[in-house]
């Protein structure tokens, strides 16, 4: 097939991937309402749809990878990608700043409205306007609330201090890294990227730690009130925006050993690195007003 | 190799025919036929579930259904058609279109294309799968919250909002998707020449209607997100046993609820102006205005979240602002009213279906934005919130403002996307079946809110049946007449009189300088823009 000149822009033949991803999609979906509502034949669903999901990502990104190697993206498709990436990365922005959201939401408005009522008046008692909340004590609307013994709030200076350096001294190695791509310098290049995943791997062994001390030995669970809430879901999803990077980092180092980028000519890197970067300025966020306030 | 025959051996692989065309197509003309297919479908079966409410409103007292099979109708007949028929519809059109207006080979970004519509069809069945589910014994029905999924009903209610959660998230990613195709499509694929203050309006008010999306729909996805983690796993979002607040979903939910508002619209205020434009002859007043006004109305609609739960509770300084900035939103829709009609003021105007239909939609969605205006004042609003008022209101602007002005845009562009001329006088009539039948349907709606007949319940007080009994006949009406929508497309699609490639004598634009109905490849040359 001849290559389009610089001023046609490549359209890719038809492709059924997107098309049973979305079909694989909706059998993870459902399987996953189905197993949570105990109807356990979901447990299969999601399996054949995690499946598909992960066929068919390799496929997709298998056609561009293809696409991009034998020289079909021009600049003009390059900025395409770069526009895409950019909004891409603040759509997910925009998911985190929900849950930062009612994080605030509930440390400056809820727990003390809560902790403000006359006792006279509420059926939830005994809350305590202070940071974390475990919520009240007592008999409340006939369920018994009592917090668990030992609970104790995560400190900033143990593992998630470890891990807040771990994360920026990955974004200084991927940024050497793109500085040996830049120079021609092939094993900058592939030592700065495998640094970059030890490091990601490193930081999800420290938080995969820090929650099994939390359910073990600090009574932190998801069901810890406010607190607990706040504190999985914002560090679980950016821990899986981790695990997403990490393996996003482990494809390109593998592209990086086999050459598939010029110093002119590397989206790929570039839009991995964006969204690692990314992730790291969320953990920032979360560092400092998760841990540290 | 010359330019154009290298693009002649690129551009012309094989096409697979039958359902694998549809399956696999990167073309935006076939994502875009099938986004406006999928829309029109989902419609009415978003129709035919309001006439079962309707039909059991037609007198007091319960006939057809029993509450909770009522409470799903709404809820599910909310989500269709927002996310399944409107928000389609305007994506078909963007697909179909903005290509063509801008100049470009196709969309940026083509296979991300196909997957923004394939996540539809699953959507569509995760929403309506609990209602057979039901019939075999699992799980009691579809979602019964209403849209809005509020908690403490949510966190309490059956599988059917398990599906609803997971439903919205995939339509939440289908909108990211296309918004992200949308933005770097107008961004990078504009013909040269073209500056963004040259783009047609209807490329504009899309790539408002994107970043909109881009802010918003992950909020709703980070909510029901923990909506399903306090269902399921334990969590207290919403419950103030452990700090939680339920009233905070609400901020959340409309922090979105309100610019979709406006993601519904906007593409709508895009196209409309057109229309006046082709059918007065004469060039668009004051586009620049128009433009800072769209981007005015994208601003102010991120910030005017709470005026859909005034009577929740909350501080009086924060109901001042909220009602303001709200009230603040009239401004720069006024210039817009302004431009509209200034438009048409002293042209030659004709009256064919599509601008019907256009002027049509500038009185009624008048009327949607003036009761708007009436809801946003504070203490009006703790009299009318939870009324029929409310429901009035809102099928004002999504009904007259949203789909009629969709109607608008399906009869000027389906003689340039099919070819055929539609038949004049059945759209027409098409025209004044729907606006006579929705007029009927809805004010009477206006009155019984007004003497407090509340939203939601499927039973209500006698002195309210005739009115009920009129709004139920007219909705009939309505849905009726819709059959003659769908004939009218069907008829057009099969044949008809052959379209010119101006189609209108006033048209302006570069989709109006290509074939009728266009090749399957436009613009492997872009065109250049004086």
């Amino acid at each position: 097939m001849a290559t389009h000149s610089e001023n046609q822009y490549y359209v890719p033949h038809g492709s059924i991937y997107p098309s049973i991803l979305s079909v694989g999609l909706l059998s993870l979906a459902s399987g996953f309402i189905f197993n949570m509502n105990d109807l356990h034949f979901g447990k299969w669903m999601m399996y054949l749809g995690a499946a598909i999901i992960i066929a068919m990502t390799f496929k997709w990104m298998g056609s561009v990878i293809t696409e991009s190697i034998t020289g079909q993206y021009k600049s003009w498709e390059d900025k395409s990608f770069r526009i895409g990436m950019i909004v891409f990365i603040c759509s997910e922005v925009a998911f985190f700043a929900a849950f930062f959201g009612a994080l605030f939401y509930m440390r400056v408005l809820s727990v003390p409205d809560l902790a403000g009522y006359d006792a006279d008046i509420t059926p939830y008692k005994d809350f305590l306007s202070s940071w974390p909340s475990l919520g009240p004590g007592g008999k409340v609307l006939g369920t018994e609330y009592v917090p668990p013994a030992d609970f104790k709030p995560m400190h900033w200076n143990g593992l998630p201090l470890i891990n807040t350096i771990l994360l920026l001294s990955s974004g200084a190695t991927i940024t050497w890294a793109h500085w040996g791509l830049i120079k021609n310098k092939r094993n900058e290049l592939v030592i700065g990227m495998a640094l970059t995943v030890l490091l990601g791997i490193t930081f999800l062994a420290c938080q995969a730690m820090e929650y099994h001390e939390a359910y073990t030995e600090m009574g932190l669970t998801l069901g810890s009130g406010a607190y607990g809430a706040t504190f999985f879901m914002l560090t679980g999803f950016h821990g899986f925006h981790v695990l997403l990077g990490t393996t996003m980092l482990i494809v390109i180092l593998i592209r990086c050993m086999k050459g598939h980028f010029t110093p002119e000519h590397h989206f790929g890197f570039e839009g991995v690195a964006w969204y690692w970067h990314f992730v790291d300025v969320v953990w920032l966020g979360l560092f400092i007003f998760v841990y540290m306030l | 190799m010359s330019a154009t025959t290298v693009a002649h051996d690129d551009v012309h692989h094989d096409h697979p025919t039958g359902i694998m065309r549809w399956l696999t197509t990167t073309n935006h003309k076939d994502i875009g036929t099938m986004y406006l297919t999928f829309s029109l479908v989902m419609f009415l079966v978003g129709g035919a579930m309001v006439l079962g409410i309707r039909a059991e409103l037609f007198q007091p007292g319960l006939q057809l259904m029993n509450p909770d099979f009522y409470n799903q109708l709404i809820g599910v007949h909310a989500l269709i058609m927002i996310f399944a028929a409107l928000m389609p519809a305007a994506t078909g059109f963007a697909n179909w279109m903005i290509p063509l207006q801008i100049g470009a080979p196709d969309m940026a970004l083509p296979r991300l294309n196909n997957w923004g519509f394939w996540l539809l069809p699953p959507s569509a069945i995760l929403l309506t799968l609990p209602f057979t589910l039901a019939l075999f014994g699992i799980g009691d029905g579809a979602i019964a919250t209403g849209w809005t999924f509020y908690p403490p009903l949510s966190v309490q209610g059956g599988i059917g909002v398990d599906f609803a959660i997971f439903a919205v998230h995939l339509l939440g990613v289908s909108s990211v998707m296309g918004s992200i195709n949308i933005i770097v499509t107008l961004f990078n694929m504009r013909a040269p020449g073209m500056t963004l203050m040259k783009m047609p309006m209807f490329a504009w008010g899309w790539l408002i209607t994107a970043f909109l999306l881009v802010a918003t729909i992950p909020v709703l996805a980070g909510a029901v997100t923990m909506l399903l983690t306090d269902r399921h796993f334990g969590t207290h979002f919403f419950d103030a046993a452990g700090g939680g607040d339920p009233i905070m979903f609400q901020h959340l939910f409309w922090f979105f609820g309100h610019p979709e508002v406006y993601i519904l619209l906007l593409p709508v205020w895009g196209f409309i102006p057109q229309i006046l434009q082709t059918f007065s002859r004469k060039p668009m007043y004051g586009y620049k205005a128009q433009v800072y006004s769209l981007w005015a109305i994208g601003a102010l609609a991120v910030v005017v979240w709470a005026h859909h739960f005034f009577t929740a509770g909350m501080p009086v300084p924060a109901l001042l602002y909220f009602m303001y900035s709200t009230m603040a939103i009239s401004l720069p829709l006024a210039v817009l009213f302004f431009c509209w009609i200034k438009t048409m003021w002293k042209g030659s105007m004709t009256f064919e279906t599509p601008m019907l239909f256009a002027v049509g939609w500038i009185i009624l969605f008048g009327i949607g934005g003036l009761t708007g205006l009436v809801l946003a004042d504070v203490a009006a609003d703790a009299q009318y919130h939870n009324s029929y008022f409310v429901v009035a209101h809102f099928h004002y602007t999504l009904f007259a403002g949203g789909i009629m002005g969709i109607m608008a845009g399906v009869y000027y562009w389906l003689p340039k996307m099919t070819g055929n001329m539609y038949d004049e006088n059945l759209g027409k009539l098409h025209f004044w079946l729907t606006a006579i039948s929705f007029n009927l349907t809805f004010i009477p709606q206006f009155f019984v809110g007004l003497a407090g007949m509340p939203r939601r319940i499927p039973d209500y007080a006698l002195q309210f049946a005739e009115f009920n009994m009129i709004s139920t006949i007219s909705a009939f009406a309505l849905g009726l007449s819709q059959l003659l929508f769908v004939y009218i497309i069907i008829k057009c699609v099969k044949g008809g009189k052959k379209a010119t490639d101006k189609v209108w004598e006033g048209s302006e634009g570069l989709e109006w300088t290509l074939p009728s109905p266009p090749p399957y490849h436009s613009f492997t040359e872009q065109p250049v823009i004086k």
